[in-house]
């Protein structure tokens, strides 16, 4: 059960209970929808880019904690930073679920996350997210992803 | 109360004694796929030891007898479900193949634009998906019975749903991700006074009760094997006679022709029309052994202890707030759908694991169940006859552990 504790941290459970930036941007001028068929997360994630600065990011949808606290985490992390260094969050994260080394002044709160590296079945989960944060600044239209 | 001597069937699951994550296994993913025992693994492998050789060819001693244990095991399977010939028992990969079979070689070359296909809200995606292709490449129009708060068919509108254009009605016995047992047999009385012909998903059934195609009067009837402890990759269709006579073969190849020639082919015989290719013989002797290992407990035994289960587990869950039971029809296998309050199925399922309680979260491959409650998922606890009270009590204990570590 030290494996549970260790996935579901208080941060964890809190940004479940309440997700921050758990809205609609109006003026998003890139947005995505992600999806994992699996298990049934579903969300879109809004992104206001200012040039090459995410100005504004949010994100709507249900799924299970992980991927919305995940989520809500990522929304915390990536506002404010240059595509550049959202870049370098994501990648961050992404070492973090698969148990390589970090960069922890990078990555901060968000090590919360890398509790799924002992559950497999749940990195999907937990990089629905990041997959379609990243789909929505690399798009200029609406788009679909899956991490099925 | 069952008669069965849990612990001695126990013992026949070599796979049921280990530990997950330092806690007994609780296997209650049964409706997913079931365990085998060990008669049935021995079985395969005793085939592979002593007996391996390709079937229906070859004069060879080991030929002959690999036909032989193929052959019985056809026997067996009719005789399961009470059928009047060998002849009209097909093998398949599943049901799900045996369903693309009748949909393609049965009701394609029958229909045409504007026809109907007639299914239910609570079908799997297996019984969905080959008739949505066949009304692709035909222009047939699927309609769909709908279903009721409780996860019953509701047949209000029934008879109106049934009309003329209405080419065949596909069924499942029992609802996989809900458990509700439907009640096809007047279903297909009904369908048969209007001459409409009737498919019957049994995959969720056959493991769980005495099936009679004849008693039923079904025009086709599928399952799978690994539900029912024998080998995945391996299961059955039954057909009546003179339907599959009259139907044209599904895949072409070796074993299903009398003759080739390039100007002219002559298929064979049924069963051996719709067996094209060189079949999972192994899997079938694993079928006729696990046909024999129900026999041997005895179905009515089985059903009696499921239902044992089913009570008790239902009785337990309802005590617990904040649980609520999707899926309360009267009739119903062991199959218990549930949402915890405030915790998403997926995490359930991996909470549940860590205390070593196998269950199915998510859509259960019936995604408009899904959608008529409104909810992306369930977990869902399926039982077999080996399960234990034992069991339920750890099932009870992981939910409770689940609302603590959520609460």
């Amino acid at each position: 059960m030290s494996d549970l504790r260790e996935l579901y941290q208080q941060v964890i459970m809190d940004h479940n209970k309440r997700p921050r930036n758990f809205r609609e941007i109006d003026q998003a001028n890139h947005l995505a929808h992600g999806n994992n068929p699996l298990c049934g997360d579903k969300l879109v994630v809004y992104v206001k880019l200012e040039g090459d600065v995410i100005e504004d990011v949010s994100f709507k949808g249900s799924g299970c904690a992980i991927s919305m606290a995940s989520a809500s985490l990522m929304t915390e992390a990536l506002k404010g930073k240059t595509i550049e260094e959202a870049q370098a969050i994501y990648e961050q994260v992404h070492k973090s679920m698969t148990g390589e080394e970090t960069d922890r002044n990078l990555l901060g709160k968000l090590e919360v996350l890398s509790g799924v590296k002992e559950f497999p079945a749940r990195v999907k989960c937990a990089t629905l997210s990041w997959h379609t944060v990243h789909a929505a600044i690399d798009s200029e239209h609406d788009i679909s992803i899956s991490t099925e | 109360m069952s008669n069965l001597n849990i612990n001695a069937i126990r013992a026949d699951f070599p796979i049921l004694h280990q530990e997950i994550n330092g806690y007994p296994l609780v296997y209650l993913d049964n409706a997913a796929t079931s365990q085998k025992p060990r008669q049935v693994i021995d079985a395969v492998s005793h085939y592979y030891l002593h007996d391996n050789a390709n079937i229906h060819r070859g004069v060879h001693k080991l030929s002959q007898r690999s036909t032989d244990m193929y052959e019985a095991a056809r026997g067996k399977v009719r005789q399961f479900l009470n059928a009047n010939s060998d002849k009209e028992i097909i093998f398949t990969r599943g049901a799900t193949e045996a369903i693309n079979l009748v949909a393609q070689s049965f009701v394609r070359p029958k229909l045409q634009a504007g026809d109907e296909i007639l299914i239910s809200h609570l079908e799997h995606h297996a019984n969905i998906v080959p008739w949505q292709i066949l009304c692709e490449q035909t222009g047939a129009k699927l309609k769909v019975i709908p279903m009721t708060q409780s996860g019953e068919l509701d047949l209000t509108d029934f008879d109106e749903m049934l009309t003329e254009r209405t080419r065949i009605l596909a069924i499942g016995q029992v609802s996989n991700a809900l458990g509700t047992i439907n009640p096809v047999k007047a279903m297909i009385a009904k369908s048969h006074a209007k001459d409409i012909p009737v498919l019957i998903d049994g995959a969720q059934a056959v493991p769980h009760m005495t099936v009679d195609v004849k008693d039923l009067d079904c025009d086709f009837y599928v399952f799978s094997g690994h539900k029912m402890f024998a080998p995945t990759g391996i299961g059955a269709l039954y057909g009546r006679e003179e339907l599959l006579n009259a139907m044209p073969p599904y895949q072409g190849g070796g074993d299903m022709i009398l003759s080739v020639s390039f100007e002219k082919t002559i298929y064979n015989e049924l069963p051996a029309k719709f067996e094209a290719g060189t079949p999972h013989i192994a899997g079938v002797i694993g079928l006729g052994a696990a046909i024999d290992y129900m026999w041997q407990i005895g179905i009515d035994n089985i059903a009696a202890q499921e239902h044992h289960l089913l009570e008790i587990a239902t009785r337990k869950i309802e005590a617990l707030s904040g649980v609520t039971i999707i899926g309360t029809a009267p009739e119903k296998a062991a199959v218990i759908s549930f949402m915890i309050e405030g915790v998403h199925p997926h995490d359930v399922g991996t909470i549940f694991d860590q205390q070593g309680v196998a269950i199915r979260t998510g859509h259960h491959c019936a995604q408009p169940v899904m959608e008529f409650y409104d909810i992306p998922a369930t977990a869902r606890a399926s039982f077999a006859f080996y399960n234990s009270e034992e069991e339920i009590d750890a099932l009870i204990n992981a939910i409770q552990k689940t609302q603590e570590l959520f609460a």
